[in-house]
């Protein structure tokens, strides 16, 4: 992540001495972003399978609890970050976000999975958004099918490392004319209107899918159908099955 | 019990119908039918067809096509596949929901995708598309939008939200390049 270094860093070897000695050094910087990374409370929002992921990273196993995202808060209001775990369609966009908008600065967004990073192996379809990012900006992507706990908490560290790294001065909820707000797409004929928002996001110049697989995003029309009504295929010869071999009888 | 058995069975109890075996379903070839062969399967004392698994939709190219699965919770029987096949033009098939309950969402989520009529229904609407959405998205001839291309709908609403659009959008939306030739569907060899 190129992240932009804190321009108010203490000098380490200063600050190690000093604390031998039991003198603690800290910046107003370093003591506010601490304190913002190590309770960020994430937004009780899932969409498909990925949430069971997050509800896993959350319980007593992988215990989101020990990097200070535990409390789970029902309400966008109360929430500084958002984590759009699962499947984005059209039907949903709208709704996800409005809710990015309902959130107090600062707020920040993760997606977890591919569907919501690009609509993953539902891109092909004609009803799912191909990434949220389309409409806000994401903070921290977290590729996966779902992903692991682990990989959550991952994203989580990431994150907090993007947290450190901003200076308060110079932070953009602090400054003038913030627009944090996004316009919220409308459900149209086809749709979402618009696809996408030109500020946010553009589309690539080059088609990756199609570099890699040779096979562009599918939405021309079919043609063909299986024919029902010819022979159906002759079955397979079975394999040579193994003789069932006679369970040992239970001695009692 | 084996599908010719049940078309024998049904071709006593319901002389009109015509019935087909194809593979090991049965094809009621008049969707008109298709209320008495299902009632009869339902109160018949050896088959007692009671439960509707599911009920679904696909798209032949000639036709149009639902296809249930009923089962016997008493009996232990099934599935016994039915199938109907109607006209792409104007495709009507008499609903089930006055037999089987829980056939009203999933004639709602068939004519949602396939935009096959039940008629009978008591509330026909879109289910999983929202209202207003044109078109039947599971059909073989739907053509989705280009979702990297901005259209003339979309530059409009950008403009209304005052969201900056780049020059180059704004062209290519307004004066959209000759659509692609369509290739004619095959017809499936006969």
């Amino acid at each position: 992540m190129g992240l932009t270094q804190n321009a108010t860093v203490v000098d380490d070897g200063l600050k190690s001495e000093l604390s031998k000695k039991g003198i603690v050094v800290t910046t107003m910087n370093e003591l506010y972003n601490w304190g913002r990374r190590s309770s960020i409370w994430p937004m009780q929002f899932g969409l498909a399978c990925c949430a069971i992921e997050m509800i896993a990273t959350a319980c007593a196993r992988y215990d989101i609890a020990r990097f200070g995202a535990e409390l789970f808060r029902a309400s966008p209001r109360q929430s500084d970050l958002m984590i759009v775990a699962g499947t984005v369609t059209k039907k949903m966009t709208p709704q996800v976000v409005r809710l990015y908008n309902q959130m107090a600065e600062p707020k920040y967004l993760i997606t977890m999975g591919a569907c919501s990073i690009a609509g993953g192996p539902f891109i092909d379809g004609y009803n799912v958004l191909r990434g949220i990012d389309r409409f806000i900006p994401v903070d921290v992507h977290l590729p996966g099918c779902p992903p692991r706990p682990e990989a959550l908490l991952y994203g989580l560290m990431e994150l907090q490392k993007k947290i450190d790294s901003q200076v308060i001065e110079k932070t953009e909820w602090y400054q003038k004319g913030l627009t944090r707000e996004f316009p919220i797409p409308e459900l149209g004929p086809r749709g979402l209107v618009p696809k996408f928002n030109p500020e946010v996001w553009q589309p690539r110049e080059v088609d990756h899918r199609k570099e890699r697989y040779g096979q562009p995003i599918v939405i021309r029309r079919k043609a063909k159908a299986p024919d029902l009504d010819a022979a159906p295929a002759p079955p397979r010869p079975a394999a040579a099955k193994p003789q069932p071999t006679q369970p040992p009888k239970p001695t009692v | 019990m084996k599908a010719e058995d049940i078309r024998a069975k049904l071709e006593k109890n319901v002389p009109s119908a015509k019935i087909k075996v194809v593979r090991d379903s049965l094809l009621v070839e008049n969707p008109a039918d298709l209320h008495n062969v299902v009632l009869a399967l339902k109160s018949d004392s050896d088959l007692r067809l009671d439960y509707l698994s599911s009920l679904t939709a696909s798209d032949f190219v000639d036709y149009l096509e639902t296809v249930y699965h009923l089962y016997s919770i008493d009996k232990r029987i099934g599935p016994v596949v039915l199938r109907v096949r109607v006209k792409r033009d104007n495709p009507k098939i008499p609903s089930l929901v006055a037999i089987y309950r829980g056939a009203e969402f999933q004639e709602r989520e068939a004519y949602d995708t396939y935009g096959i009529t039940y008629e009978g229904h008591p509330d026909l609407r879109r289910i999983f598309m929202w209202e207003g959405f044109e078109g039947f998205p599971m059909r073989k001839d739907y053509e989705q939008e280009d979702s990297e291309t901005l259209d003339k709908d979309d530059i409009e609403w950008l403009d209304r939200n005052g969201v900056k659009v780049p020059d180059e959008m704004r062209q290519k939306a307004l004066n959209p390049p000759a659509p692609a030739e369509d290739k004619p569907a095959t017809p499936p060899a006969s």
